[in-house]
């Protein structure tokens, strides 16, 4: 009988089960991980750099592109540490917006995740029913940005514009008939605020359909309970946020213990985990998709009876409204000094931290003074994630490094930046 | 929260005398600067001692402060002379090429800076510790990976980016950029369109690396506007 020796394998970059460009070289001892050495950076783009040489409003379309499967949650924790150096007041009717598309977002991301999750597990029809919901909550980001991912629609004292009228509509083509683009059409009839209501009454059934498939699945079970398991000392030292942290049983919501916007003024509740295996973070994260749901109808109703501004009308920070521009000579000087030179920040430094779905999303902000950011540094949960990779493969098997990846909600935008 | 950001202040400042070089609140954040000689003392006492249970370090981040207050643009020559005119001459952080060194540093002494920021999740408080590596030529604090396990990657990345050196890390390798990088991309010195660029190369058959091609360009010039004119009240600090 030969000896069998410990080997490396290389996993990635290349691999779709590794959720991007994640390079893993995992020492093996037989179909054991020994060791796991992730190797990170293949899509490192100097975000915060190229923040540091642009005037502060042109680095909003760079955050959408951090974790690009929750993009306004980005913009909103760079304006927020904005807002925080300049002390501008936000509207309300903005603030509401604001929590109701940052819930749609965290819906957003945890459908891509319990996607690719059960995929990488084995899986394939969640992956189907969640880019359905998906499309949906990509036509409410187009209704109100004109763009269905990348939507650069929160600014520094509130958001670009208010919510539409009317929704896009689909038209009748040579591959779709005039009957399907009725059907299509038949919910979007009237404003963004009726489409997402008639989105909020039929989600909590698409999630009864995702537990029916995964909640007691025996195979399902068989891949995610005790794998993976982090104690809630560890998961402090680990540097765990959000779901995860929870999954660990640690009941902590930036939304709920430091709320910004207008958290304190809705209603839900913050799941929470006991063993802090892949299961315990699934059932967490499935909780928080309908929380936000929750969320968002409340919003909705509260929009509904509240029209007014949406951007804050300090025009030394947002530009004048278009009729101004026209008639007005000062509205004029503001419109084209913001889009000249934009606006300057008191020197000084922040961190502002947001409840982003992946977990705690911060902004550490220096300013000295001038038209650009002195360091931007972003603080992105997965990156805290991924380096507990070696900790929580250990002992486990290498088809379980892909329930591992898939539990700590990996996006290499956020975590490369 | 001001109120208890003040007690936290407090409260460092009469648990930690000596050990702490400055406390200071602004925008309802406390930032306190610590030596690196007292920092592990400082981190174990921050982590353990009641009065502060910081459990986690949430991040840790590299600063190059070498060109903090310089601009590009000196609005008051240039109001006479005009936009162009007005640009300054020279090597400035967003205009430096190939081989180019910047004409000053600032805060020389104090250029770079390993600034962490840790929740108590049990007490609910954020603090900044931020600190300051005492040789620019060669910048070198001691690794927190001892008090937070988090710091580890954090500290590799404030190694890559800014060259800052953590002693006694257990695997200082570089994190963020590619294999067999030259340089600290995010230094200020480091030039945005970067030094070098790469092609495969068909006669010899493999990947080149040869100078960058791309001209530099600034397309808003970093400017300060003394006025501050919306606020309404400044905030009562003042920055290094």
């Amino acid at each position: 009988m030969p000896d069998i020796k410990n080997y490396t394998l290389n996993f990635g970059p290349q691999h779709p089960a590794a959720h991007g460009v994640l390079r893993l070289v995992l020492e093996m001892d037989g179909e054991v991980i020994e060791r796991a050495d992730p190797h990170i950076g293949l899509l490192h783009r100097g975000t915060e750099k190229l923040a540091e040489t642009k005037p502060y409003n042109q680095t909003i379309g760079y955050m959408d592109r951090l974790d690009y499967v929750s993009m306004m949650c980005n913009e909103h924790g760079y304006v927020l540490a904005i807002e925080k150096l300049l002390g501008v007041e936000i509207p309300e009717r903005a603030q509401y917006i604001r929590v109701m598309f940052d819930e749609i977002t965290r819906i957003l991301n945890h459908l891509m995740w319990i996607g690719t999750h059960a995929l990488d597990v084995g899986a394939m029809t969640m992956f189907l029913y969640a880019f359905r919901e998906r499309e949906d909550l990509m036509d409410m980001y187009e209704a109100v940005s004109g763009a269905r991912m990348h939507a650069a629609y929160y600014r520094p004292g509130g958001v670009a514009r208010d919510l539409p009228e009317t929704m896009p509509q689909y038209l009748e083509s040579r591959w779709r008939s005039k009957k399907e683009a009725d059907r299509l059409n038949q919910n979007r009839q009237g404003s963004l605020l009726d489409f997402a209501e008639d989105f909020v009454r039929r989600f909590p059934g698409y999630v009864d359909e995702y537990e029916t498939l995964l909640t007691d699945n025996r195979i399902w079970k068989q891949r995610t309970v005790d794998i993976g398991v982090v104690s809630p000392e560890r998961a402090y030292q680990l540097g765990f946020t959000g779901p995860m942290l929870r999954g660990s049983g640690v009941e902590w919501d930036i939304r709920k213990k430091q709320p910004y916007e207008v958290y304190d003024r809705v209603d839900f509740d913050i799941p929470v985990g006991t063993n802090g295996d892949c299961y315990d973070r699934y059932l967490v994260r499935i909780e928080e998709m309908r929380q936000s749901n929750h969320i968002i109808k409340q919003c909705i109703d509260w929009l509904r009876g509240n029209p007014g501004l949406v951007l804050t009308d300090n025009h030394k920070v947002a530009p004048p409204r278009r009729e101004e521009i026209k008639a007005d000579m000062e509205g004029l000087i503001h419109h084209f000094k913001l889009f000249t030179e934009g606006y300057t920040l008191p020197p000084g430094e922040v961190y502002t931290a947001i409840e982003h779905p992946k977990g705690e999303f911060g902004v550490y902000l220096i300013s000295d003074g001038a038209n650009k950011p002195y360091r931007v540094k972003v603080r992105a949960p997965g990156f805290a994630h991924l380096s507990s990779m070696n900790e929580m493969a250990q002992g486990h098997m290498l088809a379980d490094v892909v329930a591992i990846i898939g539990t700590q909600d990996i996006v290499f935008g956020e975590i490369d930046r | 929260m001001s109120n208890s950001t003040q007690q936290l202040a407090d409260a460092l400042r009469a648990a930690f005398v000596d050990k702490l070089e400055a406390v200071t609140v602004a925008y309802d954040e406390v930032n306190a600067d610590v030596s690196a000689q007292n920092l592990i003392e400082v981190a174990t006492g921050l982590r353990d001692d009641d009065a502060f249970r910081f459990e986690q370090l949430v991040d840790l981040s590299g600063v190059d402060y070498s060109q903090y207050g310089r601009v590009e643009w000196q609005t008051e020559d240039a109001s006479r002379a005009g936009f162009c005119r007005g640009v300054e001459e020279g090597a400035t952080m967003g205009r430096l090429q190939f081989g180019d060194e910047l004409e000053s540093l600032v805060n020389q002494g104090r250029r770079f800076a390993a600034v962490s920021h840790l929740i108590s999740y049990s007490l609910n408080r954020r603090l900044r510790l931020r600190v300051f590596a005492a040789d620019d030529d060669f910048p070198i604090v001691p690794t927190l990976t001892g008090v937070w396990a988090s710091a580890d990657w954090y500290e590799r990345e404030a190694f890559d980016l800014f060259g800052i050196l953590f002693s006694d890390h257990p695997d200082l390798r570089r994190i963020l950029t590619d294999y067999g990088f030259v340089g600290h991309p995010f230094r200020k010195d480091f030039p945005l369109v970067g030094n070098v660029e790469m092609r495969y190369d068909p006669e010899r058959e493999r990947v080149v690396y040869e100078p960058v091609t791309i001209e530099p360009r600034v397309l808003v010039p970093r400017v300060k506007r003394e006025d501050h004119r919306y606020l309404a009240d400044e905030p009562d600090e003042a920055q290094n």
